[in-house]
């Protein structure tokens, strides 16, 4: 299952790498972060030939003359760290001074078109794909920047070394830092044959390196899309119908007219938008709109939908997964059905965008994970050939996947095109939770057997699922029916050997918008598989851990993380009183994560003390890094497990701050521990597998506390209604 | 209406509403975005500052309320991000996306103001009503211990 590094070629730097002019001088290289070139993303050719004629580079390397070196790349910085794990890896093989290397959003313009490429941050892929062409673009600049220094000092190349942002020849004490051979660099072919370094040489990759983008976030100079300000902007606030689909039939707009501030009011086909000189006269326009909305004729219950899911589940449904028998002669067999919600997800940054429109085309100021989406958004509202579109990307509050929606850029630019002048669309919290694209509700009906030594020796899988973001981004991937996202981890990639076993999809189409929320379809399965694994282990009269151990037997890493996170955890020691643990593993994202919660019940409620988290990502970047994303990712599935229902009623979505969808606050945050698996396999993701397994490692815990099963999401609903 | 509002030791001059939130009359008439917007409800505490150096919702705070008292935004922390808790927050590597920091680092310096040497609950009840999406909440925490112990006298 590793992939050595050495066969992990791919393209080679010819066709990957060229050489660019720089105006004030210095070296600048652009190279191609290849995007997925899974079912979901096809955009980009895996065959090299045929990226090599298509070359449309979306990462750039520069090195100044005073020894600056900046990495622009084309990846979305939302917390994530992107803007500091690409960048390091082109310094490792740069030999670069970290201390000098700075990292920036690559634009979309002109000089820098977006191609046919697919520009996408997601699906904790980032390091995944940069791995091996970040680190050949440093390693084709360093060795340009040697092959410089050695003509000019008559030396062998061969016979020079570098580090720090310097190249050296030892035998004669000769010394000369980057910056001073940049000119004589870009003047060189970029070579074809640079061998990588040997991961034992890493100096940088591997190791705690401070984030780039930290200074900026302490001092309020980071700019984030909603601080976004460009001369004679002004901010705009659209009005939307309550229920999903709605538009305006009839609109008296003079009182908001005569807020002092209010420059336009501006009907769009969804909605009206308020266009002032700020927010809050923008606000309290919106505030004094009258309008009678056209409610659409499909007005949605999050209930029904409930209903509606437990009934496909309950019924045979479209087969995705089948090996061995469909039923077991003589095992006990146990039946159990898990209920998933809609979610929001609430990034701490409510949606926005910047846009202006003018004769030239369209320049957007975006806090977008979807640069691609966001242009062809925009051409379309502004009615201008894509490549009139300019894209600033800024940084994010948070992306969780919202941010891959361009609905905020479509309402910029349709403004601005409206007004004649830049706008900023900015939306209220409320907005933002009442106008989002939600994670899909789904039920997930399960039936199983243990053998008489109480093993697992059948599962049947059967989801019944809201239409996900697949259909609107990827229609291509579902194939018989199929939603790949509602059935991922169940099937072939279930790591559990299970001799037979079936996996079944049945899809519920609504009114309520949906889309990709963080770690995706395994937020749902995950807390299905592992619960029910949970169910069997205790019906078969088994140790959970035991029963996992046993079904992991082929599958090393898994086991490696399960082991670990139990080992790190004491599970099996005594607890203090009124504690117990659950445990839980998710595979996905190239990563394997296993996750212990010790949980005790406080009201009637879980409360969660301490999660040990054991993750295998392959090769590591950046520890201090991958502790964060486990910590946040953690959280973001520990405040939906909690608390994170949005109920839908007559198309209207009910909450709409923090106070009525709640997340988790420091105080009653748990520890998280952050346990790494060395490895020397590829990179795996890191965002996304930290949230799924929190949910059902709680509901394991606190099965073992009271004896009952909570099979229904959040835990606060269930316990209410319970 | 024009108003006479002291932020970071200077004296501004806005001509706005008086019912304008103060977020805004700060990130709208004076362009310091660092406050952010995250609520508009006194929620998140995104857009933490201090009034007479007391941390307060300025999103909850009409402009009005605020004139003639001390306004102390993230940008007036220090002058060159040396304030022990900017230091301690880049020292822990605290912030993933960020946009909740400014709020954070207001929060805990008012803590800090008033007590050199917090408690992890003393830390947990003073920030209980900022929220950080991204899940910050333990590198937080030592940060704020790591400023405290650096502000300690030797």
């Amino acid at each position: 299952m590793n992939t050595p590094d050495s066969s992990d070629r791919g393209l080679t730097r010819r066709e990957v790498i060229r050489v660019g002019a720089l105006g004030a001088g210095g070296l600048l290289l652009a190279f191609v972060l290849p995007a997925r070139t899974s079912r979901r993303l096809g955009a980009q050719s895996a065959d090299p030939k045929q990226n090599a004629a298509d070359f449309e580079p979306n990462a750039w390397l520069r090195i100044a003359p005073d020894g600056t070196v900046t990495v622009l790349i084309d990846r979305s910085e939302m917390g994530q760290g992107v803007l500091t794990s690409l960048p390091m890896l082109v310094a490792e093989e740069l030999d670069a001074d970290w201390s000098r290397v700075r990292a920036e959003h690559l634009p979309v313009d002109a000089r820098r078109p977006i191609g046919r490429a697919v520009r996408l941050t997601g699906g904790s892929a980032s390091v995944r794909q940069g791995w091996t062409p970040a680190r050949q673009a440093g390693a084709v600049a360093r060795a340009m920047l040697v092959a410089a220094a050695a003509e000019r000092w008559g030396v062998a190349a061969a016979e020079c070394t570098t580090g720090q942002g310097v190249v050296m020849h030892e035998r004669s004490g000769r010394r000369e830092a980057y910056g001073a051979l940049v000119d004589a660099a870009a003047g060189r072919t970029p070579p074809t044959d640079v061998p990588l370094k040997d991961p034992k040489d890493f100096r940088i990759v591997g190791t705690r390196q401070p984030r780039l983008d930290t200074p900026a976030k302490v001092d309020g100079s980071a700019v984030f899309g909603i601080d976004v300000r460009v001369p004679g902007m002004l901010t705009a606030v659209v009005a939307r119908c309550g229920a999903c689909g709605g538009t305006p039939r009839r609109v008296d707009d003079a009182r908001a007219r005569a807020v002092p501030g209010v420059r336009h009011v501006v009907r769009m086909d969804h909605g009206v938008a308020v266009v002032a000189d700020g927010y809050w006269p923008a606000h309290k326009g919106r505030e004094a709109l009258t309008i009678q909305w056209q409610e659409p004729a499909d007005r949605a219950s999050s209930t029904d939908v409930a209903r509606r899911l437990t009934e496909l589940a309950a019924r045979p449904a479209a087969q995705g997964f089948a090996r061995g028998e469909a039923d077991v002669k003589g095992a006990r067999m146990l039946e159990a059905t898990y209920t998933l919600p809609f979610l929001a997800h609430a990034t701490m940054e409510p949606m926005n965008c910047t846009a202006h429109v003018t004769a030239d085309g369209v320049t957007l100021w975006a806090p977008t994970q979807f640069q691609s989406e966001a242009v062809r958004t925009a051409a379309e509202a502004a009615g201008v050939p894509p490549e009139r579109v300019v894209v600033h990307t800024t940084l994010m509050g948070g992306g969780f996947g919202r941010r891959g929606e361009s609905d905020f850029v479509g309402d910029a630019v349709r403004i601005s095109k409206a007004v004649g002048a830049p706008v900023q669309v900015v939306y209220s919290r409320e907005d933002d939770m009442r106008h989002d694209f939600y994670r899909p509700a789904s039920v997930h009906a399960l039936r199983g057997g243990v053998d008489a030594d109480g093993w697992p020796t059948l599962l049947r899988h059967r989801v019944a699922g809201h239409v996900s973001g697949m259909r609107r981004f990827f229609p291509q991937a579902i194939q018989n029916g199929i939603d790949p996202d509602h059935v991922a981890g169940l099937g072939a990639d279930l790591p559990y050997a299970i001799p037979n076993h079936r996996v079944e999809y049945a899809q519920l189409d609504t009114s309520v918008p949906t889309g990709f929320w963080r770690s995706v379809g395994h937020s749902g399965t995950a807390f299905a598989v592992e619960c029910f694994i949970d169910e069997l282990a205790v019906l078969g009269g088994k140790d959970p851990l035991e029963v996992r151990r046993h079904l992991l037997a082929t599958n090393p890493r898994a086991l490696g993380v399960l082991n670990l996170a139990a080992e790190k955890a004491g599970w099996g020691h005594p607890l203090p009183a009124g504690r117990a643990q659950g445990i839980a593993l998710v595979v996905g994202f190239g990563s394997y994560m296993a996750e212990v919660a010790e949980v005790s019940m406080e009201r009637g409620q879980p409360r969660v003390h301490r999660v040990v988290c054991a993750i295998d990502c392959g090769r590591v970047v950046n520890p201090s890094i991958i502790e964060a994303q486990v910590q946040g990712g953690v959280l973001y599935g520990l405040s939906a497990a909690l608390h994170g229902d949005i109920a839908v009623e007559g198309g209207k979505v009910k909450q709409g701050n923090f106070h009525d969808y709640r997340v988790m606050r420091m105080h009653d945050s748990p520890v998280v521990e952050t346990h790494i698996v060395p490895s020397t396999a590829r990179p795996g993701g890191v965002g996304e597998p930290p949230t799924p397994p929190v949910a059902p490692a709680v509901a394991n815990a606190s099965f073992r506390l009271t004896g009952q099963r909570v099979r229904r999401l959040p835990f606060v609903r269930a316990a209410q209604s319970g | 209406m024009a108003l006479s509002l002291v932020v970071n030791e200077r004296t501004r001059r806005v001509d706005i509403p008086g019912d304008t939130p103060l977020l805004w009359a700060l990130r709208d008439a004076l362009a310091l975005t660092g406050t952010k917007f995250g609520c508009g409800a006194a929620q998140c505490g995104a857009c933490t500052v201090h009034l007479n150096g007391s941390p307060v919702r300025s999103c909850s705070i009409p402009v009005s309320a605020a004139a003639g008292k001390r306004i102390t935004t993230v940008e007036g922390l220090s002058a060159d991000r040396s304030h022990a808790l900017q230091l301690a927050w880049i020292a822990e590597d605290v912030p993933q996306c960020g946009y909740c920091q400014s709020g954070q680092l207001m929060t805990a310096a008012a803590l800090l103001a008033r007590t050199s040497n917090p408690t992890d609950a003393q830390i947990d009840s003073a920030m209980a009503g900022n929220i950080c999406r991204c899940g910050t909440y333990e590198r937080i925490r030592r940060a704020v211990h790591r400023a405290a112990g650096a502000a300690k006298p030797k």
